[in-house]
């Protein structure tokens, strides 16, 4: 029995395979179609990783600096700490006495002679600062509100300092992450519509033109099973071919377009992490690829052939 | 083998196909069906098959129930009949093998199995030699015999052949009718419907007379006269 089944899925696969060699200009537009759709799908992952990067990249440079008077006792700092730690959005904080700041500030500017020259003449007039990093950089209102609070505002020396222009460029990044990752999902799905109905439609043509070797096949005793897996194979190489193709185009764009598509964005985006990305991941696409094919392929000639090939 | 009780099969726009036939056949018999186009022949050979469902009454062959008979059971019973078409059904673009190879494949038998059986049924209806050949290439008489061996090849216990000698000459019609004798000599039950008065005579087997879907005449010899 175990036999019997291998050697019948054998035959539905080979049958399909030979169906598929014969079908081909007539499978063309269908695996035009499927391309278009897989290279419009593997895009969409490859754009949303681009951007994910770059926000993840300014993200992680965000920090919010709390300058405090001189006078602050410790007490009053650790109070202030916890306070901030409380909110649940912090993800590191870090504290910087004067003499740590003065020390950084000499270092970032030792090639600074005059300036350098001008603060050793005072005694060290920056003041001591709390760095907090967010945990969620969207969001800072919690850790705004424990700063603005007025006893707290009390401690603080200058203004605090939020990235501020960092964080505009963030957020108009996030929102065209946003933007993008809803557009894909519905040129994705329009697509993957568009070819079912193309796939749809050739297996019922392929099924119009082998109708006599179809109702043979029934009255010899052939199961629907039997019938049909030739044609889901059919479909579910067109799919693998179509991914193959796709990921071809895909391949060349990302290296030919690359250096355009970084100076198209201004700098704003990492381009090249698109092509290592594309790279990093490439067995892993393939698989996505193939497999977002066999599955529009397998489920297109399933529902076309499940109406025209009922057993009587 | 054969059991039709009070079968009707009525069609919304043709009205009625057959009216309550029924028919009792022994296994191993040879009956000849004879009417007029149109009488219900070809209805009746698609009930048996399971093509369609009748109307009304009980069909049961070789033990099964049509009844009790899922959609998922008619494969199997269709690989225990055979058929034989007026127009042959054969695959033109696979040879004389393939096309009685397919009935096999589709039964799930392994190549060897498939290798070893083909060169005996091909024997029995006389077309060794011709295995390599497609349909275009052989006359109407041995396209059928293809046909009767691809039915045969897995060795059913009924052959059901509609017309089979329609499209022949009558050389060819005999050496048909002489493949399907062979046949019911080796045990199989053989249903056979044709209009060739000359056959149905000559055979002197038993004759069922359908009329405007109704058995009008049965008999164990019988013979037929074209209207």
């Amino acid at each position: 029995m175990k036999e019997h089944k291998f050697i019948t899925i054998e035959r539905i696969i080979k049958n399909g395979i030979v169906n598929f060699g014969r079908n081909i200009w007539l499978a063309l537009a269908a695996i035009a179609m499927m391309g278009i759709t897989l290279t419009i799908l593997l895009f969409a992952v490859v754009a949303n990783a681009t951007f994910s990067h770059t926000v993840d990249q300014l993200t992680s440079h965000i920090d919010v600096s709390v300058y405090l008077n001189d006078n602050v006792t410790t007490g009053q700092r650790q109070n202030l700490i916890s306070q901030l730690n409380a909110t649940g959005n912090v993800k590191h904080i870090e504290y910087q006495d004067k003499s740590t700041v003065l020390k950084l500030y000499e270092q970032a500017n030792q090639n600074n002679t005059d300036l350098l020259t001008a603060i050793s003449e005072t005694s060290n007039p920056l003041p001591a600062k709390i760095i907090i990093t967010p945990q969620n950089p969207d969001n800072l209102d919690n850790i705004k509100a424990v700063l603005d609070k007025k006893s707290n505002a009390a401690l603080q020396s200058d203004p605090t300092s939020y990235s501020g222009d960092r964080k505009a460029a963030i957020d108009k990044i996030t929102s065209a992450t946003h933007f993008f990752e809803e557009a894909g999902i519905i040129g994705i799905a329009v697509f993957v519509l568009i070819s079912m109905l193309i796939i749809f439609n050739t297996i019922r043509m392929t099924i119009f033109n082998r109708r006599d070797e179809l109702v043979i096949m029934r009255l010899l005793g052939a199961s629907p099973g039997y019938i049909r897996g030739p044609f889901i194979v059919e479909t579910m190489a067109y799919g693998a071919v179509a991914a193959a193709i796709s990921l071809v185009v895909c391949a060349a764009l990302f290296a030919v377009a690359s250096q355009t598509l970084q100076a198209s964005s201004l700098g704003l985006l990492d381009i090249s992490y698109s092509g290592h990305f594309f790279r990093e991941h490439l067995w892993l696409i393939l698989l996505g690829q193939i497999a977002a094919g066999i599955i529009i392929g397998a489920a297109s000639s399933a529902f076309a052939t499940r109406r025209y090939l009922r057993s009587k | 083998m054969i059991l039709l009780d009070r079968v009707s099969k009525t069609y919304n726009r043709r009205g009625t196909a057959l009216d309550r036939v029924s028919l009792h056949i022994e296994p191993k018999e040879f009956v000849i069906i004879v009417g007029q186009s149109g009488a219900g022949k070809t209805t009746l050979f698609r009930l048996l098959t399971r093509e369609e469902k009748p109307t009304s009454g009980k069909i049961v062959v070789g033990g099964i129930d049509y009844d009790k008979l899922s959609d998922k059971d008619i494969p199997m019973l269709r690989r225990k009949i055979g058929v034989v078409f007026q127009d042959f059904k054969l695959l033109p673009g696979k040879t004389v093998y393939e096309n009685v190879a397919f009935a096999l494949e589709i039964a799930g038998l392994s190549n060897s199995e498939i290798k070893h059986t083909i060169p005996k049924v091909l024997d029995l209806v006389g077309l060794k030699g011709k295995e390599n050949n497609y349909p275009m290439e052989l006359s109407g008489g041995e396209r059928q015999r293809v046909a009767i061996a691809r039915a045969v090849v897995r060795q059913p216990k009924i052959l059901i052949a509609d017309e089979p000698t329609g499209n022949l000459d009558p050389k060819h019609a005999w050496d048909v009718i002489k493949v399907l004798e062979k046949v019911n000599k080796f045990g199989t039950t053989v249903l056979l419907t044709t209009h060739n008065q000359e056959i149905v005579n000559a055979l002197r087997r038993r004759v069922v007379t359908i009329k405007d879907g109704k058995i009008v005449s049965d008999r164990a010899v019988g013979s037929y006269k074209n209207a």
